[in-house]
């Protein structure tokens, strides 16, 4: 194209052309530079994970030790023996029984308390005790409940099963659900992973009467990296001895909390 | 060219240098200034300058504290003879007795014979409660803040699939699980082609012979290098001194594991390394309310975790990448 200014018929042709194409091309360059910059500023302000434009803030960091209740109590080696190839003892955990409830005979076997087979909606007592999406339609207390041993389960073959095992009378629907279970696919298991273990029974983590898991409240969620606190501060105080002579001070963090989240909490607000 | 007039050392010009001018090596580096005349640089040999650096070290050092000095001198765990080892977890001990005022039990304890650990993760159970992310913390004494989270639980929306770029670790719903959602927790996939292993410059993080890839914390030198090669964002740097408080301090560690690791380290999950080398299950699985987390020994065609690799829909993240991660995600339903 550097020929565009040599005289001719067939030059000034170009001339004119280039013109038209120095304008032409700097408006659609310019038309497509706009777009791009509205679409990356549009992609960055959509993406929910990075930007705590919308959602959660994450901006406070939370340690364990807010929740006791959950971290505080290390107990799952209670009653185990140990570890080792062998295999171990393998125990399992009681049945999740209301307080005061069991032996269910203590009130079943009086006198003045008959047993009664016809399926009806219990009034009197156990009438909080509703089936929730567990074939309600079809299941009532005496399909799984003995009706002459209510200290006991039975099988759909009439066999007497205890609580402890309930597991059996599970599985005779649950099938897969309880090969899994038998082998430690399904369930949760504490222990040694070469060794002793306990299993929970299927209705410690599923109310028979209502056997969908419940949901929880979910931890808090993680700090996001920009409120990170990154620089150094004094982290733990040094111990100090008390004047007594007896056990040292637990150590502080030695940071203000929610000091410089707070600020930033704002900086990002106006964002 | 003559000697004073020898150009800056240019890379990959060395060859050419020392072929050429064997002088130029000692005259950068004049050990003493009043040796001037050629013949006595030239007498002076590289070992000579060298130990009597190492001399000179040595001065510098007979000033230095006796933790000072072992820091200085120390080598890479993987080197170290057993009573090396000894001498390492008692300065770690002391540290920790110095630092929390607390008597940690820091353990040695080496692989066990035939054993490989796996890790299952069922995503049909998993309700992203955080349980574990939290329990990792505490078992493995990671800083409370600037806070480091070895564990994180990715939410996806259940129409996507699996994807982790759009996984997000912040969600905080009043209660989980989320109709619309469904769980990922993604912490160390413990690599059998380990990128992180290799790309480390000084050998200070390996793959153990029963499959858990640590670091040597006294051997990082914080370049990061790892970090940047681990497709998985397991790795995390202490970007200050860690922080934890002495009362949730966990004494029972591990010379590889959770024992407290300084600032300008690379850190990650080890399995539980401390508990697992002893047989228990990881922290992580214990804490798990829905039992999603399956650990074992993936040598033992009886284990947990070698029947869910048999009998489940199992599948590695990334797996394009050939990682060949031992954390095996399945679905349960």
């Amino acid at each position: 194209m550097t020929d565009d200014t040599k005289p001719g018929p067939a030059g000034s042709e170009g001339a004119e052309h280039l013109a038209l194409s120095k304008t032409g091309a700097l408006a659609p360059l310019l038309l497509l530079a706009g777009i791009t910059l509205f679409a990356v500023l549009g992609f960055i302000e959509n993406q929910p994970p990075y930007l705590p434009v919308e959602g959660v803030l994450a901006a406070v960091p939370h340690s364990p030790s807010e929740f006791p209740a959950l971290f505080d109590k290390d107990d799952s080696l209670l009653g185990l023996d140990g570890g080792g190839t062998d295999g171990g003892m393998v125990a399992v955990a009681g049945p999740p029984f209301s307080r005061n409830i069991f032996p269910c005979m203590d009130c079943h076997g009086e006198a003045d308390l008959p047993p009664n087979p016809v399926r009806r909606e219990l009034v009197d007592k156990h009438a909080a005790i509703k089936l929730i999406n567990h074939d309600e339609e079809h299941r009532w207390c005496l399909d799984c409940h003995d009706l002459k041993d209510r200290d006991s389960l039975h099988l759909a073959g009439g066999e007497l099963v205890p609580f402890t095992e309930s597991y059996r009378l599970c599985g005779q629907c649950h099938g897969p659900q309880y090969k899994d279970w038998k082998i430690g696919i399904h369930g949760k298991r504490t222990g040694y992973w070469n060794g002793a273990k306990r299993y929970l029974l299927c209705v410690n983590c599923h109310n028979p009467h209502n056997p969908h898991f419940a949901p929880l409240k979910p931890l808090p969620p993680p700090v996001r990296p920009h409120f990170l606190r990154a620089i150094d501060r004094p982290e733990v105080k040094p111990p100090v001895l008390l004047p007594d002579g007896g056990p040292s001070t637990p150590l502080g963090t030695g940071v203000e909390p929610a000091a410089e989240p707070e600020k930033k909490k704002e900086e990002s607000h106006d964002k | 060219m003559t000697s004073n007039g020898h150009p800056l050392p240019v890379l990959g010009a060395s060859k050419h240098s020392c072929s050429s001018e064997p002088k130029n090596e000692v005259e950068e580096f004049p050990a003493d200034p009043d040796n001037s005349p050629e013949q006595e640089v030239e007498a002076r040999s590289r070992r000579e300058f060298l130990a009597n650096m190492g001399l000179a070290a040595a001065g510098v050092l007979a000033g230095c504290s006796e933790e000072q000095r072992e820091e200085f001198l120390r080598k890479k765990f993987t080197e170290l003879k057993p009573a090396e080892v000894a001498e390492r977890i008692a300065r770690l001990t002391a540290e920790v007795q110095k630092k929390w005022n607390k008597t940690a039990t820091i353990s040695s304890a080496g692989p066990m014979e035939g054993v490989l650990f796996g890790y299952g993760l069922d995503l049909s159970r998993c309700i992203g409660c955080r349980r574990c992310e939290y329990a990792c913390v505490k078992e493995n004494n990671q800083s409370r803040d600037p806070q480091s989270h070895w564990i994180r639980v990715l939410e996806m929306e259940k129409g996507r699939g699996v994807d982790l770029e759009m996984g997000n670790p912040y969600y905080d719903p009043a209660l989980v699980p989320d109709p619309d959602h469904f769980y990922v927790p993604v912490a160390c996939q413990q690599c059998s082609h380990s990128p992180c292993t290799r790309v480390c410059p000084v050998g200070a993080t390996w793959m153990e012979p029963d499959g858990i890839v640590v670091i040597d914390y006294d051997w990082c030198i914080g370049c990061r290098s790892c970090m940047a090669s681990c497709p998985y964002g397991a790795r995390h740097f202490n970007w200050a001194e860690p922080n934890v408080p002495a009362e949730e301090l966990n004494t029972n560690m591990h010379v590889l594991g959770n024992r407290p690791r300084p600032k300008g380290v690379v850190e990650k999950c080890t399995f539980c390394i401390q508990r697992t080398r002893e047989g228990r299950y990881p922290a992580c699985v214990e804490i798990c309310p829905v039992g999603a987390r399956k650990f074992g020994n993936l040598l033992d065609p009886e284990s947990e975790i070698s029947k869910i690799i048999k009998q489940k829909r199992v599948f590695v993240l990334k797996s394009g990448l050939r990682t060949e991660p031992k954390f095996y995600y399945f679905y349960g339903l």
